[in-house]
């Protein structure tokens, strides 16, 4: 597990992107997350890890509001974007989501041509003015996603004709388009080979250089890979929040150094 | 040997037939049922089945055998055996219920297995079952296809599938030409669809996507009661208010129609009817789209009428054909509402553009003329009747078609998902 | 691309506004379609109640009337064949004789009365009902008897409000003078409008008697068909489905059973008419217009969703409780039937229902197996002539095709409220399916 940490370049001065305080979320009477307190930092990928059903996929959808699709879910507490409270009453989700990107566990590509696919978020959205513009914007996205080649010359073919890896990586292409600020990945490889994994851990640390990343993830060794802050949760606590290396070398709570150790989980 | 007496003897050979060769059996094992391949009672049970399934199955046979004999002078040899021997039927019956049980009371051995042969019995009566649905459709298509061909033997199908004239005459020379009534099933069809698509699928978007648990509760039963009233409430409607509402407050003003009946009654309130079908059809495919396909929209920031709109009904598409397809076949078949609502004239294509597309016309359809040619007091021989079978036929194969494009589209689209 | 948006969220950008705006039209327009809907059912109902409830009520007179041995009985023996030979036409004078009398009685004095219209206050019916009840005592012949008749199908209509002072100027089959009689008749209780069960059991009249006809021989022969669709298809409808769903080996051959079960319950009905009389009338030499081919067609058209729904009910026993079954050593057979059947039953049961209350509805194949006439006398279930059900009969939805198509716009409230008993029918029927699913779910 040593061998696994790759260290990793750490940013000197990084701003604080995200700041959630004694945020709570119910699901009719269940208590899912209690209280919980976290910075997430710009340009630097975080991980949240915790055994199954700890509330880190939970917590991750808060911060887009897409907890706000169940109708029993219930949220308090303050999350501010770059200062402001998401949960604002002023605040409409869809503008929120246009800075807060998802990639999801299962890829998920709409029924459409992969160029619609990825030029979807834009043009609801009014980001381009012509076909050129807009042309230009799911190219870059596919190079990001290190995808343009391999689809480049059949951007006209249905997005769910790819395997599963390249579909994820659609999707990623298709989260980025919108030039978000900050992009939430709830377990992205979980579906996918070791060798797409690798594809889109790879991609990731590229990404951190423009975005926010947060990304849930069960396995420990993926969290110390691509991740500078890790978040362990346990129970719907946030248990503990440091750099990753810390966090996997020297953990502070005994519950942190169980999960690690895998006695718990 | 009567009926009634048949029955009263092979309800008695049932009942002695369990009797006694459960009692064989068990006696052959020498009084210990330990011994026996099945449970006593198999063996009582596989002798009644031989006794009661073959006699009625004869009875059943020789019977319908007789009736058609005797009706439609066919199997001559049979029917002068039966009227020589006016008990022939339940005689037959009686003596193949004997015979089969007599062989199952043989067979009831220690080693053998009752219960196999009791159940096969049993299973040969589900496959029975089973295959009345299937002579079912034999008997339509058999039905209509002989009497069609008689019609062709006296009015050539050229004349009938392209005439342009829909003008039966009982002293002969009638023009025949399903085109006018066609015209008529398709304008009504199209006017019902018209109505009925937008608002049934707008109500199944909003119910399923929409709306709160107190409106799902109150509105999708409301709309379910439309789908359970019988069409004939439906054709009084017409008749009664809507026709005359159209004729008083649109027709008339406008000087384009001074009928109650109209496509434009029928095809209102064939849009009504339609509106429960469309609704609870678009709901199920509405549903069978993956919610990830939805957060995966909502998660870029669409909002949810983008999502509906761009994402989730185009993923639905082809089922919402499929409905649409079936909505029309409905819509074809349909015959109260438009004998109650349309009329009795049929189109009359050749008096110009004008008078073709006028909603206010009354324009008669296909199925309205199935009833009245044959509700009439003609001869059963005529043309003017035989037309019937023909146009039952046309309306057959079209809603078959369309029954079947739309399986095979929402089934391809359930793989899809599946 | 590189320049994210820099706005607020706490402001709605302009795009936003209008992209919200576009939602809350969609919105508005599904909300509209519900109402289109909602709308449309209440304006059905309104409007057959409002035709079709008066037709619960009746008007009658209650008159004195003597019944005179010398017109009735001349042989004065009370035979019966004899009084059989005494037509209406002679009772008929005898109730004119009774109006007049009463009308003389209470002291009313019309404007322009005439004899002849004083009599035809009373219902053409009347002299049959009264006919009747003197066949069926004979010892009335003689006395005087108060008896309680219909009045005549426009008097009716006048207190339903069909009938005006103004259109009887018009009318050729009543005239004001009658009206104002038919009035001072009513302030003297003499004339009455009241409920009327009649409706229910009463068989169909003729053209000019809409105040006597009613639903007794439609419902019969509605009912008898019910029992046989019930007998028939419920035992035929399960037994398929058992053997397609449990027995019968996947491939080819069953999908194309399958295709053809569901073809079948999309065929427009007409078209079973069309079967019933081909095969079993003509083919067949059943009798037409028998509750029996009646009964046999919508056997033929309920069997495909009795088949549906039972095989969705014994899709939904989960294949846990078969492999229970068969791992105890149960046969495949047994393990149908005695676990897996039991637990589908009120789905069955469910379905069942829902398919007689479409069959009691279905009006186009009767009316090509021949119901279209006019049937007057009750059938019987049962005669050694015609066999099981095979006395011509009227079924509840023909019969108010039937009345649709008579001259007399009475009929057009009678149509309606036949149309109100056939659905108080449904509404039982599907109360009772729904209760029945909700008291036996079971949420696997």
């Amino acid at each position: 597990m040593m061998d696994d940490l790759r260290h990793v370049e750490n940013d000197v001065t990084t701003q604080t992107k995200i700041t959630a305080r004694g945020v709570d979320v119910f699901y009719s009477d269940a208590h899912a997350i209690k209280s919980v307190d976290v910075d997430i930092l710009d340009k630097t990928v975080t991980a949240f890890i915790g055994p199954s059903g700890c509330g880190k996929s939970t917590f991750l959808r808060c911060l887009n509001r897409m907890n706000d699709t169940i109708d029993i879910c219930r949220v308090t507490g303050t999350i501010l974007l770059d200062g402001e409270d998401i949960y604002d009453p002023k605040v409409d989700s869809v503008q929120l989501r246009a800075k807060v990107g998802m990639v999801f566990q299962k890829p998920n590509p709409f029924p459409k041509s992969i160029y619609d696919n990825v030029a979807y978020g834009a043009k609801i959205h009014g980001l381009t003015r012509n076909k050129a513009e807009l042309d230009e914007v799911v190219e870059t996205s596919l190079r990001k996603a290190a995808i343009w080649d391999e689809v480049k010359d059949r951007l006209q073919s249905p997005g769910t004709g790819l395997s599963g890896g390249q579909q994820q990586r659609l999707c990623i292409a298709r989260a980025i388009a919108t030039s978000p600020e900050v992009l939430l990945m709830d377990e992205p490889c979980s579906a996918l080979d070791p060798i797409a994994t690798a594809q889109v851990e790879e991609l990731i640390d590229e990404l951190r250089s423009q975005f926010s990343v947060v990304i849930v993830t069960h396995s420990m060794q993926q969290a110390a890979r691509v991740s500078q802050r890790t978040a362990f949760f346990h129970l719907g606590n946030l248990v503990e929040y440091g750099e990753t290396g810390d966090i996997f070398t020297a953990p502070k709570d005994p519950r942190t150094e169980s999960y690690i150790t895998g006695r718990i989980g | 040997m009567s009926p009634f007496m048949m029955l009263l003897s092979i309800m008695v050979f049932a009942a002695s037939g369990y009797f006694f060769a459960r009692r064989r059996a068990i006696g052959m094992a020498g009084g210990d049922s330990r011994k026996l391949a099945s449970l006593p009672g198999f063996y009582g049970q596989n002798a009644a089945y031989a006794a009661l399934i073959p006699g009625f199955a004869v009875f059943l046979a020789g019977s319908i055998l007789t009736r058609i004999s005797v009706q439609n002078d066919m199997f001559g040899l049979w029917a002068n055996l039966v009227t020589r021997f006016p008990n022939l039927v339940p005689t037959l019956a009686v003596a193949a219920s004997a015979a089969a049980l007599t062989h199952a009371v043989l067979r009831s051995r220690p080693d053998f297995r009752a219960r196999v042969a009791a159940e096969s019995w049993v299973l040969s009566l589900l496959i029975a079952a089973a295959s009345v649905a299937i002579l079912t459709t034999v008997a339509i298509v058999f039905s209509m296809l002989f009497e069609t061909v008689n019609f062709f033997g006296q009015y050539t199908w050229t004349e009938f599938l392209f005439g342009t004239t829909w003008a039966p005459d009982f002293r002969g020379n009638s023009a025949l030409g399903i085109l006018p009534l066609l015209w008529g099933t398709l304008y009504i069809s199209f006017i019902a669809l018209l109505f009925a698509v937008p608002v049934g699928l707008f109500a199944a978007i909003y119910l399923s996507e929409y709306a709160g648990p107190k409106l799902r509760a109150v509105a999708k039963p409301m709309i379910e009661i439309l789908a359970g009233i019988p069409t004939i409430v439906y054709g009084l409607f017409a008749l009664i208010t809507v026709g005359p509402m159209i004729r008083d407050w649109l027709a008339q003003p406008l000087g384009l129609g001074s009928s109650g009946s109209s496509v434009l009654t029928a095809g209102l309130v064939m849009g009504v009817m339609l509106i429960p079908f469309v609704s609870s059809l678009s709901d199920d495919i509405i549903n069978a789209v993956p919610q990830a396909m939805r957060d995966g929209s909502l998660a870029l920031g669409a909002t949810k009428s983008e999502t509906i709109r761009q994402v989730v009904i185009p993923a639905a598409l082809p089922g919402i054909v499929g409905a649409v397809l079936l909505a029309t076949s409905r819509a074809i078949g349909e015959t109260m509402i438009v004998v109650l609502g349309a009329g009795a004239a049929a189109a009359r294509l050749n008096q110009g553009i004008g008078e073709m597309v006028n909603p206010f016309e009354a324009m008669t359809t296909v199925t309205v003329k199935i009833v009245s040619q044959l509700t009439g007091d003609t001869d059963f021989a005529a043309p003017e009747t035989l037309v019937a079978f023909a146009l039952g036929l046309t309306l057959f194969a079209m809603t078959l078609g369309l029954n079947v494009l739309a399986l095979i589209i929402v089934r391809k689209y359930r793989e899809q998902y599946e | 691309m590189n320049t994210p948006r820099k706005g607020s969220l706490l402001v709605q950008d302009a795009r936003t506004k209008r992209r919200n705006a576009a939602e809350a039209r969609f919105k508005a327009y599904g909300l509209a379609a519900i109402a289109i809907g909602v709308l449309a059912l209440i304006i059905l109902v309104s409007s057959i109640l409002g035709n079709g409830l008066s037709a619960f009520r009746q008007t009658e007179i209650m008159l004195t009337v003597e019944l005179p041995e010398a017109k009735l009985d001349k042989s004065g023996t009370r035979d019966l064949e004899v009084m059989k030979k005494v037509t209406t036409l002679t009772y008929a004078p005898i109730l004119a004789k009774g109006l007049k009398d009463v009308i003389a009685a209470n002291g009313i004095e019309i404007e322009g009365l005439t004899a002849k219209d004083a009599g035809a206050l009373i219902s053409k019916e009347a002299s049959a009902q009264l006919r009747d009840r003197v066949l069926a005592d004979p010892s009335l012949v003689g006395q005087t008897v108060q008896i309680t008749v219909l009045a005549s199908g426009r008097i009716d209509g006048y207190y339903k409000g069909r009938v005006s002072l103004a259109s009887a100027e018009l009318d050729s089959n009543v005239t004001p003078a009658q009206l104002l009689l038919a009035d001072a008749l009513k302030e003297k209780g003499i004339l009455v409008t009241k409920l009327n069960p009649a409706f229910l059991t009463a068989p169909d009249a003729s053209d000019q008697r809409p105040e006597a006809a009613g639903l007794g021989v439609a419902i019969l022969g509605s009912a008898y068909m019910m029992i046989v669709v019930l007998v028939l298809a419920l035992p035929i409808g399960v037994a398929a489905s058992v053997y397609l769903e449990e027995f019968a080996p996947k491939n080819r051959w069953t999908d194309l059973i399958e295709v053809n079960i569901s073809n079948l319950a999309a065929v427009p009905s007409i078209v079973f008419g069309i079967l019933g009389l081909a095969i079993f009338i003509n083919f067949g030499g059943l009798r037409a217009s028998a509750p029996i081919v009646g009964g046999l067609v919508l056997t033929l058209m309920t069997l495909p969703t009795i088949i549906i729904s039972t095989r969705a009910a014994l899709k939904s026993v989960p294949p846990s409780i078969r492999d229970a079954a068969l791992g105890v050593g149960a046969s495949k057979m047994q393990s149908v039937f005695h676990h897996v059947l039991p637990l589908a039953a009120p789905g069955i049961l469910t379905g069942t229902i829902i398919g007689l209350a479409q069959a009691l509805g279905e009006t186009a194949p009767l009316l090509l197996i021949g119901m279209v006439a006019f049937v007057r006398e009750y059938p019987a279930a049962y005669t050694q002539a015609d066999g099981l059900f095979g006395e011509p009969s009227t079924a509840l939805p023909v019969q108010v095709y039937n009345w649709t198509q008579r001259a007399d716009p009475a009929f057009f409230e009678r149509a309606s409220g036949a149309i109100i008993v056939l659905l108080v029918f449904l509404l039982i029927m599907n109360a009772v399916a729904i209760i029945l699913r909700r008291r036996f779910e079971r949420r696997w």
